[in-house]
């Protein structure tokens, strides 16, 4: 019996609990810091922090109450996210058809290089009819000139 | 009888854009010009009767004829009068009604010029516009009619018809729900005009594109003609954006202007493509290349003006700006898909006779530059178009609805657009055709090295944040050149003419608008770029009750809560409106006044922020208190947003080089001739 508690209070002295619940009560920029990448189901599209509604006051009502029992940040976006669905965070959870936001911009990136770098080199073949003269505008002898010139001081 | 006269001349309307868009294609295969002449008069008719349409909306909603749904739905008799009429866009059916009254205008116009270098281009460009015109007339006539009435079945049921229903009788409410209150602010009304225009201008270039496709037209005929539409797109859709932006900061409290909202993207999206295409189509002009491309970017624009339209009336989305639902959504996806597939397989019919006409001679030459601009703009158009579908495939496929925030789109988009103000640096300073990284170098080393004296003085000044300082780098290197390019300009119209250097400044501008418009705005987007990083970066908050006579401090700023007052007015507000002094650095600054103001009838809360504004940087002040507030206390939230003015600055800059680059040039004088009183010439 004896040896359990000992065995208990140094388990805790080592492994602390991480709810602890916080002295002071949470200020607001605590509060706004874990709202801000929250989004409530109704109020799409308006992060926690500022959204004006009624409801959204009552999930920063219970972030502050989460917070004074010594939640984490993780552990108060995991609670939403059990309630509500993984819709109330700012981004897709990294897991299933939600990869594909984290993968396609830089395959698309990635497949943009290899078909400009293609294109290049397409272009940089000798081509079908070459253009002999541009088009004449107004502009161009008038700019031609300046090159010119620009060049020659150079 | 007003609504009859509406609905008849939508119909009316209707019929002839479905002929003109026949005749000028029955025209044109048969060559017959007066059949497409026919469809011209057409086309030109359509506008006055749709102007005879949105007339009898505008009759209607300002004389309160609640019995009509839409006027109901969209006014109430405590809206002003200016209000009132400009409620035509302010909702679902009306706003179709004003996209429409904008094509017949847009494409009237394009009706009216001459056509004598074009002729074989204009049956197509008729059909483009008028089957374009058609599919948004049939929305409103036969889904979304806005002079649609109300009724009561002999069950007391209401009913909405625009013809009485068997046994019903007429209803009548006494006042109307009125404007949803977030709309009633200048910015919002002018707002959708702006971005309706732009939207609508592009379908111009785009019917261009597509007769020359059909015409078999190879040239760059149809790019120079539609020039000046296109930047008059550009410059509508910039203007409808940056309105926007205004009103976010304005109205939605967010302490920003921009939250990646998809509404907002759909605007956006065409826009970028638009960039693409204004720059990538100097490369055909000059070098015949990119021809391919460039009817891709243009067939993508109107595509994507499309698909904007879609997400904001359909009701696809949800979102601050997407207030209309209704059943058009399947009616806008089939037209987006038919009309791109029929573009682009006419595009891949003439893809042989569309290769061009020159060659890529250097990586370095300005039409690789350009490419690779395009390449980056097109990427963040794939990242902005993910962003917004992906919600609604994750909710098709999986069940699961997910939120894809403003951080994302910033992480992505963010070294991509570092990567443009890159270009914008080096491309003004390359040449056309062969060009040589040494060429390149003797002309960028001077702005480049100036550009240094950038991250110097910010990191001495103890800035640590390494995106700011590049960020801040670029914004300089982009300054630099293009002010360089103008003093190089001037300089040698000075050395050659012997002007003055400002007046050979202006000269130098107004001799190439397109170029030094161009340049002009570049520093426009150097400015909202100084803005945009200003307040990414180093925007700061804070949020804290108060009660009458504590202070809250943020940074070198103290705000002194001085008390609350509430009252409603006229119109059905509810506001409550606290009052602050604001010190900075222990001196006085002001007084401001951030308020809430609750719409009784709509039950919906507005924050108006009570905002300090320097070149510096805006003290943005919220009263965050959603229940009755005690007169003694109230919450407030606080931001420093550094720099934010240079973006509304930036935008002004902006807009006014688009004006340049679009202003018409001054048409040769024609030689006159003194002619003896009474003599008749030939021609005259």
């Amino acid at each position: 019996m004896l040896l359990g508690v000992l065995v208990v209070l140094v388990g805790v002295a080592i492994f602390p609990s991480r709810a602890v619940a916080q002295e002071n009560p949470p200020t607001d920029d605590e509060v706004n810091a874990i709202a801000k990448g929250l989004y409530c189901p109704v109020c799409e599209n308006v992060p926690l922090d500022v959204c004006p509604t009624l409801a959204c006051k009552q999930w920063r009502d219970t972030i502050r109450e989460k917070l004074a029992l010594g939640w984490t940040k993780a552990q108060i976006e995991q609670y939403f996210v059990e309630q509500y669905g993984d819709r109330v965070l700012a981004a897709p959870p990294p897991h299933g058809l939600n990869w594909a936001v984290y993968l396609i911009p830089p395959a698309a990136f990635l497949v943009g290089v290899a078909v400009l770098v293609g294109a290049m080199r397409a272009w940089r073949r000798p081509p079908i009819q070459p253009r002999q003269t541009e088009q004449p505008t107004i502009e161009d002898p008038y700019l031609r000139r300046v090159e010119q010139e620009l060049q020659e001081r150079a | 009888m007003i609504e009859e006269v509406g609905y008849a001349a939508l119909v009316l309307a209707f019929a002839l854009a479905l002929y003109g868009a026949g005749a000028a294609a029955s025209g044109a295969k048969r060559q017959r010009p007066e059949l497409v002449e026919s469809a011209r008069r057409a086309m030109l008719l359509s506008w006055p009767l749709i102007s005879v349409a949105a007339l009898a909306i505008i009759a209607l909603l300002v004389s309160g004829r609640y019995d009509v749904e839409y006027v109901a739905k969209v006014t109430s008799s405590t809206m002003p009068t200016y209000l009132k009429v400009t409620a035509l866009w302010g909702g679902q059916a009306g706003s179709l009604v004003f996209w429409s009254w904008l094509m017949a205008a847009f494409a009237s116009a394009a009706g009216l010029r001459r056509w004598d270098r074009d002729r074989d281009l204009l049956p197509w460009v008729i059909v483009v516009t008028m089957v374009t015109l058609a599919f948004f007339l049939s929305l409103v006539i036969f889904v979304e009619n806005p002079f649609r009435r109300l009724w009561l079945d002999p069950l007391g049921n209401t009913l909405t018809a625009f013809l009485r229903p068997a046994g019903a009788r007429p209803l009548v409410p006494t006042d109307g729900q009125g404007l949803n209150p977030l709309l009633r602010h200048p910015g919002m009304v002018i707002h959708p005009p702006m971005l309706y225009l732009g939207f609508v201008s592009f379908v111009i270039p785009y019917a261009f594109a597509i007769a020359a496709l059909v015409e078999r037209r190879t040239d760059d005929r149809w790019i120079r003609v539609t020039r000046r539409w296109t930047l008059v797109a550009w410059l509508f859709l910039a203007l409808g954006l940056i309105l926007g932006g205004r009103w976010a900061y304005d109205v939605l409290g967010w302490g920003g202007y921009w939250g990646w909202d998809p509404v907002e993207i759909a605007a956006f999206m065409p826009f970028l493509s638009g960039t693409a295409f204004l720059h990538s189509v100097m490369v055909q002009e000059k070098k015949g290349m990119l021809k391919h491309w460039n009817v891709l970017l243009i067939i993508l624009t109107y595509a994507l003006v499309m698909f904007g339209t879609f997400l904001t009336r359909s009701g696809v989305l949800s979102s601050v700006h997407a207030f209309a639902q209704s059943a058009i959504g399947p009616m806008f996806f089939a037209f987006i898909g038919i009309t791109s597939i029929v573009s682009v397989r006419l595009l891949l019919d003439r893809w042989g006779s569309l290769r061009g006409e020159n060659q890529l001679n250097s990586l370095i030459s300005r039409e690789s530059l350009f490419l690779l601009n395009n390449f980056l703009f097109i990427i963040i158009l794939a990242v902005c178009f993910l962003g917004v579908i992906f919600p609604l495939a994750s909710e098709l496929f999986t069940g699961q609805t997910v939120t894809v925030g403003p951080e994302w789109y910033e992480r992505i988009t963010g070294p991509l657009f570092a990567g443009l103000l890159l270009l914008m640096g080096i491309a003004p300073l390359s040449a056309y055709g062969s060009s040589s990284w040494r060429l390149l170098g003797r002309q960028l080393w001077v702005p480049g090295a100036a550009s240094l004296l950038v991250p110097a003085g910010l990191l001495l000044s103890g800035v640590q944040n390494w995106a700011a300082v590049l960020g801040y780098w670029l914004a300089g290197l982009v300054a630099l050149v293009t002010l360089y390019e103008f003093w190089r300009g001037a300089v040698a119209r000075h050395r050659r003419h012997g002007e003055r250097l400002p007046v050979a400044l202006v000269r130098l501008a107004g001799r190439n608008r397109r170029r030094y418009g161009g340049y002009i705005i570049h520093l426009g987007v150097v400015l909202m770029a100084l803005g945009i990083i200003g307040i990414e970066l180093f925007q700061t908050q804070t949020q804290g009750t108060l009660a009458r006579g504590e202070q809250l401090s943020l940074g070198r700023h103290v705000l002194v809560y001085e008390g609350l007052t509430q009252f409603t007015t006229p119109d059905g507000r509810e506001i409550s409106r606290a009052e602050v002094s604001v010190y900075k650095n222990g001196r006085f600054e002001g007084q401001l006044f951030p308020r809430q103001d609750f719409f009784v009838a709509a039950n919906q809360p507005m924050t108006i922020p009570g905002v300090r504004s320097t070149l510096e940087e805006d003290l943005y002040v919220l009263l965050v208190g959603w229940e009755p507030i005690a007169q003694q206390g109230a919450t407030f939230k606080v931001f420093d947003n550094p720099l934010v003015n240079f973006v509304w600055l930036g935008g002004v800059v902006f807009i006014l080089g688009t004006l340049v680059a679009a202003w018409p040039d001054r048409e040769t004088a024609p030689v006159r001739r003194r002619v003896p009183a009474g003599a008749w010439v030939s021609g005259d």
